[in-house]
């Protein structure tokens, strides 16, 4: 069995969004862990609904959220062409930004657990020695928290990486574009003959996701060591 | 002088405390469960009481009459915690340097850091993790540690409780060469009599959230064992 070059793109592709949509929600997600773990506030609860509604709604319907909401017709989708001349809609950011959107319940949910698992006794040890409260969460609480925001992070790369019914009901199947390789697979299972194509496309699946576990328990292993 | 004054209601304990404080070493002395570590909090502005009133010489720390709470980093008042408390994911050496990070703005300290690693002899440990220190040496890092921070106050809330008797012997003597050398002023928490009665300069019984002061220098307050 051999994989062509098209095969390799469609997995770089892959990578890039999954990547890309990853890194970028994480800051978000540490700050809204942050809140949902140590604030006191009105509406704590609500919030930590809406971030886990793409957990539980259909795939699809997050989908369309996105296209009516940063489509380029859509009021963030506007914005964002007018003020930076982003476009979203039918782009491969579009799929980054709909990977993210979907890993992001479980990044914020494996670092709020982490956090809340800091002992709160070691903050008011370094607020006695003249931490201000975001000293304290940089020095303290996140280091500490450091193995859960890569599990996280993990996660959420794992999710983006099959994401399929948001990516292609925001920014449809266009092959170099936006055809990833969930969508890729699909596309070949609707194409007669395409069997071997969909087997060479899983296989390439597999092994992405083979590596990316074994590297996340290798560092994982690692940061254990180092305490 | 430290003026305080507390009114706090726990579950099982109502904390009532008036007391002046003059400067030097001043125990708190009483059972377990009876305030002692509660008083603490709220002198470091760890905990916020229902009432109360912290000054120390001429600033108020807390005043709950004119919702004044000054937050814990910014009052300088260093916390030598009865479980130590040290940072897990850094070494003995940046354990240290935490607080002096923060106070490098303050001027001076009481006491410089090679100074300070020699008279608590710590400096075969610099370069180790909490994780590989004894109960006696947690101590004595958390107790430089505090003082590099340069506090104005120093809070000691058991530092040798839960050490045997063998490793408060090690324990002790740097803590009577910090007592000696640095004139800062202390409270000091422990609920054994022994403990104090040579070093304190005031006692202070705290029985069921309540406070008396006692004469620092007499026989008749024997341990309660």
């Amino acid at each position: 069995m051999t994989w062509s070059a098209a095969d390799l793109a469609i997995v770089g592709l892959s990578l890039q969004v999954a990547c890309v949509g990853t890194l970028a929600t994480l800051p978000i997600a540490i700050v809204v862990a942050l809140l949902l773990a140590r604030g006191r506030f009105w509406g704590r609860s609500v919030l930590n609904a809406v971030v886990h509604l793409p957990l539980v709604m259909p795939p699809v319907v997050t989908g369309y959220l996105l296209l009516r909401l940063f489509g380029r017709r859509g009021p963030i989708g506007a914005f964002l062409e007018d003020v930076f001349g982003i476009v979203l809609a039918f782009r491969w950011t579009g799929a980054a930004l709909a990977a993210g959107v979907m890993g992001f319940p479980l990044m914020v949910r494996a670092i709020r657990i982490a956090i809340e698992q800091v002992d709160t006794r070691l903050e008011e040890a370094a607020a006695s020695l003249g931490a201000s409260p975001a000293w304290t969460i940089a020095t303290v609480t996140l280091p500490l928290a450091l193995p859960g925001i890569l599990s996280g992070l993990i996660l959420a790369f794992a999710k983006a990486l099959g994401e399929f019914g948001a990516t292609i009901t925001f920014v449809s199947n266009i092959p170099g574009e936006t055809r990833t390789l969930a969508l890729a697979i699909y596309t070949f299972t609707q194409t007669p003959d395409g069997d071997t194509h969909v087997w060479r496309l899983a296989i390439l699946s597999i092994a992405v996701s083979f590596v990316a576990l074994l590297a996340s328990e290798t560092l994982a292993r690692r940061l254990e060591r180092r305490r | 002088m430290i003026r305080l004054r507390i009114r706090h209601a726990f579950e099982r304990l109502h904390l009532d405390i008036d007391v002046e404080l003059p400067d030097g070493l001043t125990a708190l002395l009483g059972p377990s469960g009876s305030g002692k570590t509660r008083t603490l909090d709220v002198i470091a502005g760890l905990l916020k009481p229902d009432e109360g009133l912290v000054q120390i010489d001429d600033e108020t720390l807390t005043d709950t009459s004119r919702r004044l709470i000054v937050p814990a980093h910014r009052r300088r008042i260093g916390y030598v915690f009865q479980d130590a408390r040290l940072l897990p994911h850094l070494t003995v050496r940046q354990n240290l340097d935490y607080g002096r990070w923060f106070a490098r703005h303050r001027g001076a300290g009481p006491i410089a850091f090679d100074a300070l690693v020699s008279l608590l002899d710590l400096g075969h440990l610099l370069s180790r993790h909490p994780a590989r220190l004894s109960g006696g040496e947690h101590r004595r890092v958390a107790l430089g540690r505090a003082l590099l921070a340069n506090p104005r106050l120093l809070l000691l809330d058991e530092p040798l409780g839960s050490l045997e008797v063998s490793k408060r012997q090690e324990v002790l003597p740097y803590l009577d060469s910090l007592i000696r050398e640095l004139r800062l002023p202390m409270i000091y928490v422990t609920h054994d009599w022994a403990e104090i009665r040579q070093r304190a300069s005031l006692v202070v019984h705290v029985d069921d959230g309540r406070a008396r002061i006692g004469a620092a220098d007499t026989e008749k307050h024997s341990p309660p064992t």
